[in-house]
């Protein structure tokens, strides 16, 4: 990739797209950089970065909004809330130790991927809490869509799918998300020794009761003992709660009984359970320093477990449940993804998608990193595409079929 | 009122008018279209009530199959679509016009799966909010949102609006709680978007479609999240002396670090009317009400209520009264719950529904007065606080002219004074034809044009709901 271009301010990258359009040259969008390896790799004549546009532009805890330029290291913005007693709800998951990157994470990063932790389940996604976006579509415009308001939308949403388009949309210069205030603490109940079915049944009961869980997974034994904090004698299936330290107690309380386990039940203190949330959150069991296939599966919450028994049928895998079950994550040895393995085991379970988060930057070449859609869903995908982005400024590191040198 | 323009009709269309119907009436089962001109004025307007027009026919399709035959006679034959769920728009979301067809779901009622284990409903798309709910509630799980014409409305028009409610401070909106949909495109064609996963491969197209006014295709299922009920919920009332004072205490509420379920304001105004109504036990000697509701445990309620209590006599509440049961708590609500029924008793109103931050509150209340009061007019203020969103109700008199002019006048000023105030057109109303003019003072030419381009990526004939969302010139449809 050649040059890489750093405005310093939204007009001026406005200019720069208009300028590239006009060229017909290609340009990748880039925060970062820490997901760099995640997704087609592209060939773009140049980088467009964030790095230039970067600050907080509007914070006041008691309106739940925080506003900032989109090159903002996440780390800033971290610090900016947790002093205001607040959080992004919904768990900013950094994958770097998994990946093999240093990288810093950039706020506008965070909202081009819509990537959520262990929370999202209950809290919701990235998405959920982006109240507004400012972007350079394709054609070089400036565009504002959503706001700083809680109810945030008038006319169509284009926040949802600027959330999670990974630069194939537009250039993100300025976000809203909505911020909450953190628990006081929190704690973890560690079943111990459930396969992954008594699992999921514990887990879905979990659920069903008003004792606000906010967290619940399942991590075989052999993962377990990579996650500090555990120290399992079996797998662990693992409830967290948050709140008040007294009705902290008084929940998990009333919760255990309910769950009506016949194993083992232990309770995380705030620092381990915290610990282990991490973990699970930034897929740290399987930060192994190799570019091994990882696939992140998000299903219905009760097929989980039967994806990977489907998929353990036929190769050997690593896999740990997140969401009630809804999301997988699965690692296979070697450098095969078997993508055609994953998506049979999940559209024989309900379906859902299926990324690869991690691999070779040869296998993310010949695979579908990102899930395939229906011809339909397809075609209506493109016309949205083009709708931003006529004449495919932005490269497209979601494309999915066989990889070209330029995707547009 | 006659302010709000529509596009011009389809003359070639209208003539055509008995050809549609018999090519309509070949491709349904008899109990689906409706035809004759008299049973077609129920379906004239939706409860914003100014504005009517007699669409061209109705379709009450039984299924998807039926809908998405009706959807690709349409785009073959260049006719307009309407979709319409229980007609309770109030910005106009639902009205016809004399070239176009209204879609309406009403038939398709059905609750197809309950899911407990993965907490989630699917239903099609004519299923009313409150049957989500009535349905799981023996079971113990809710659907979250709740907006006030919960008992009518149907989720197909709330997923159109991304509609919230009282209890959206905690639970999101509409677009918070969907995992799905069956959507429909104007040429007919099926797509499922989403399901029972979270989150999308591809583009957010269920965010996108949610909230998009019938814009972008018609829903005809969906597939939504069930949460479970909380162990106890109990609000709690307190009067101030003085309007901008509880807006204040609202906003030090938030920023202390409590998020309550609800938190409901209530002026003067409001007050009075809604006690002469429902004899609620409201105080009658307060200037603004605030009900705050909290929930968990009896430990827990009682924890958070002493803090909130705190708050609201460091801002010199006037009194407080906790329910100490459920009968007591449903006093509470009962005033609130009744306030457009109550007001509509004693004037006709229009109830407007913008956004605007937490900290604008007080500056936007004593504005909100000071506009409505230059117009010579009354109004009442009624509003979910706790997420800034704004709902005063005009007074006025439908039958007399002038003042129907100044009322609607006065109600587009009260919105750009929330757009002003760094906020939104809209909270959970839709923007519809009633604030549709509107649309430029909140966003660029450019801004809008990019929606629009969006939308042609689904509808580039722009058959779909004409004359909404968008200001008029923008809507036209496209030259053939």
């Amino acid at each position: 990739m050649g040059e890489t271009l750093v405005p310093g301010s939204e007009a001026e990258a406005c200019a720069m797209v208009a300028a590239a359009r006009a060229d017909g040259r290609h340009l990748a969008i880039e925060g970062g950089g820490s997901k760099q390896m995640i997704g087609r790799p592209v060939a773009a004549d140049a980088v467009l970065s964030s790095s230039g546009l970067t600050g907080i532009t509007a914070y006041n805890p008691a309106e739940l909004v925080l506003t900032a330029h989109s090159g903002t290291p996440l780390p800033e913005i971290m610090a900016a809330i947790a002093e205001g007693g607040q959080h992004l709800a919904f768990e900013v998951p950094d994958y770097g130790a998994m990946l093999g990157t240093n990288a810093a994470q950039t706020i506008g990063g965070i909202a081009a991927t819509n990537l959520s932790g262990p929370r999202r389940f209950v809290a919701g996604a990235a998405r959920d809490a982006l109240l507004g976006v400012r972007f350079v579509n394709g054609r070089g415009e400036a565009i504002k869509s959503g706001g700083q308001v809680m109810k945030n939308v008038t006319g169509l949403d284009l926040v949802k799918p600027m959330a999670g388009s990974w630069g194939t949309l537009g250039f993100i210069t300025q976000v809203s998300f909505k911020v909450l205030p953190v628990a006081p603490t929190q704690a973890t109940l560690v079943i111990s020794g459930a396969d992954s079915h008594e699992a999921t049944a514990l887990m879905a009961r979990a659920m069903a009761t008003s004792c606000e869980v906010s967290g619940a997974a399942h991590v075989p034994q052999a993962l377990a003992a990579r996650i500090p904090g555990l120290a399992p004698s079996g797998s662990a299936t693992l409830l967290r709660l948050e709140g008040f330290a007294d009705a902290l107690a008084e929940r998990i309380a009333r919760l255990r009984p309910q769950l009506k386990a016949r194993l083992d039940m232990a309770e995380l203190d705030a620092d381990a359970s915290k610990s282990v949330w991490s973990a699970l959150r930034d897929v740290t069991p399987f930060a192994d320093g190799t570019r091994s296939p990882v696939w992140k599966i998000s299903c219905a919450p009760s097929a989980g477990h039967r994806i990977v028994a489907a998929i353990e049928a036929m190769r050997e895998t690593e896999a740990y449940l997140d969401w009630q079950g809804g999301l997988v994550w699965l690692r296979f040895s070697g450098e095969r993804p078997d993508a055609a393995l994953v998506r049979q085991a999940l559209a024989d379970n309900g379906g859902g998608h299926a990324t690869l988060v991690r691999a070779t930057e040869t296998v993310r070449r010949q695979t579908d990193v990102f899930q395939p859609e229906t011809p339909a869903l397809t075609a209506l995908t493109a016309r949205i595409r083009a709708s931003f982005d006529p004449d495919g400024v932005f490269a497209n590191r979601c494309q999915i079929g066989a990889s070209g040198m330029r995707a547009a | 009122m006659t302010a709000i323009q529509f596009l011009a009709p389809d003359m070639a269309v209208i003539a055509r008018r008995a050809q549609i119907v018999a090519g309509l009436e070949a491709i349904l089962s008899p109990d689906s279209l409706v035809s004759d001109p008299r049973e077609l004025v129920p379906f004239e307007t939706d409860a914003f009530t100014a504005y009517r027009r007699i669409p061209l026919a109705v379709v009450l399709p039984r299924d998807t199959a039926e809908a998405s035959a009706v959807m690709a006679y349409c785009h073959q034959n260049g006719v307009a679509v309407v979709p319409r769920g229980a007609g309770t728009s109030l910005s106009g979301g639902a009205i016809p016009q004399e070239d176009a067809v209204v879609v309406g779901l009403s038939r398709m009622n059905r609750i197809l799966e309950i899911d407990f284990d993965n907490r989630v409903a699917r239903v099609e798309a004519g299923v009313t909010n409150l049957a989500i709910s009535d349905a799981v509630a023996a079971d113990g799980f809710f659907y979250a949102p709740d907006p006030s014409s919960q008992l009518a409305c149907t989720i197909g028009g709330n997923i159109g609006m991304n509609s919230g409610g009282a209890h959206c401070l905690k639970y999101g909106v509409t677009t918070n709680n969907l995992l799905g949909v069956k959507l429909v495109l104007t040429d007919g064609t099926v797509v499922e978007i989403g399901g029972k996963a979270l989150d999308s491969a591809g583009l957010d197209l269920l965010g996108l479609v949610c909230g998009s006014e019938g814009q972008l295709g018609l829903i005809t299922e969906a597939t939504v999240r069930l949460l479970a009920k909380p162990e106890g919920a109990r609000p709690v009332l307190f009067g101030f002396d003085n309007a901008e004072v509880a807006g204040a205490c609202v906003t030090e509420i938030i920023g202390s670090g409590i998020i309550p379920v609800a938190i409901e304001f209530m002026d003067k105004p409001a007050i009075d009317i809604c006690e002469a109504f429902a004899h609620a036990g409201y105080p009658m000697d307060v200037d603004a009400l605030l009900i705050v509701e909290v929930e968990g445990s009896d430990a827990e309620m009682d924890a958070m209520l002493a803090r909130i209590v705190t708050i609201a006599r460091k801002h010199g509440v006037k009194s407080v009264k906790e329910s100490q049961s459920a009968t007591e708590a449903a006093q509470i609500w009962k005033g609130r719950k009744s306030a457009f029924g109550a007001t509509g008793r004693i004037a006709d109103y229009i109830c407007m529904d913008g956004t605007v931050p937490l900290g604008q509150l007080s500056h936007v209340l004593k504005e909100t007065y000071r506009i409505v009061d230059s117009y010579g007019l009354r109004v009442a203020n009624v509003f979910h606080a706790g997420d800034g969103n704004m709902h005063p109700l005009i007074l006025y008199n439908v039958n007399d002219l002038e003042e129907a002019e100044k009322a609607e006048a006065c109600g587009l000023d009260l919105l750009r004074l929330c757009v002003d105030a760094g906020g939104c057109l809209t909270g959970e109303h839709g923007v519809g034809i009633e604030k549709r003019d509107l649309m430029r003072h909140q966003f660029t030419v450019v801004d809008l044009d990019q929606q629009m381009a969006v939308r042609r990526a689904f509808d580039d004939e722009r058959l779909l709901n004409p004359s909404k969302v968008f200001p008029l010139d923008m809507n036209e449809r496209k030259a053939s």
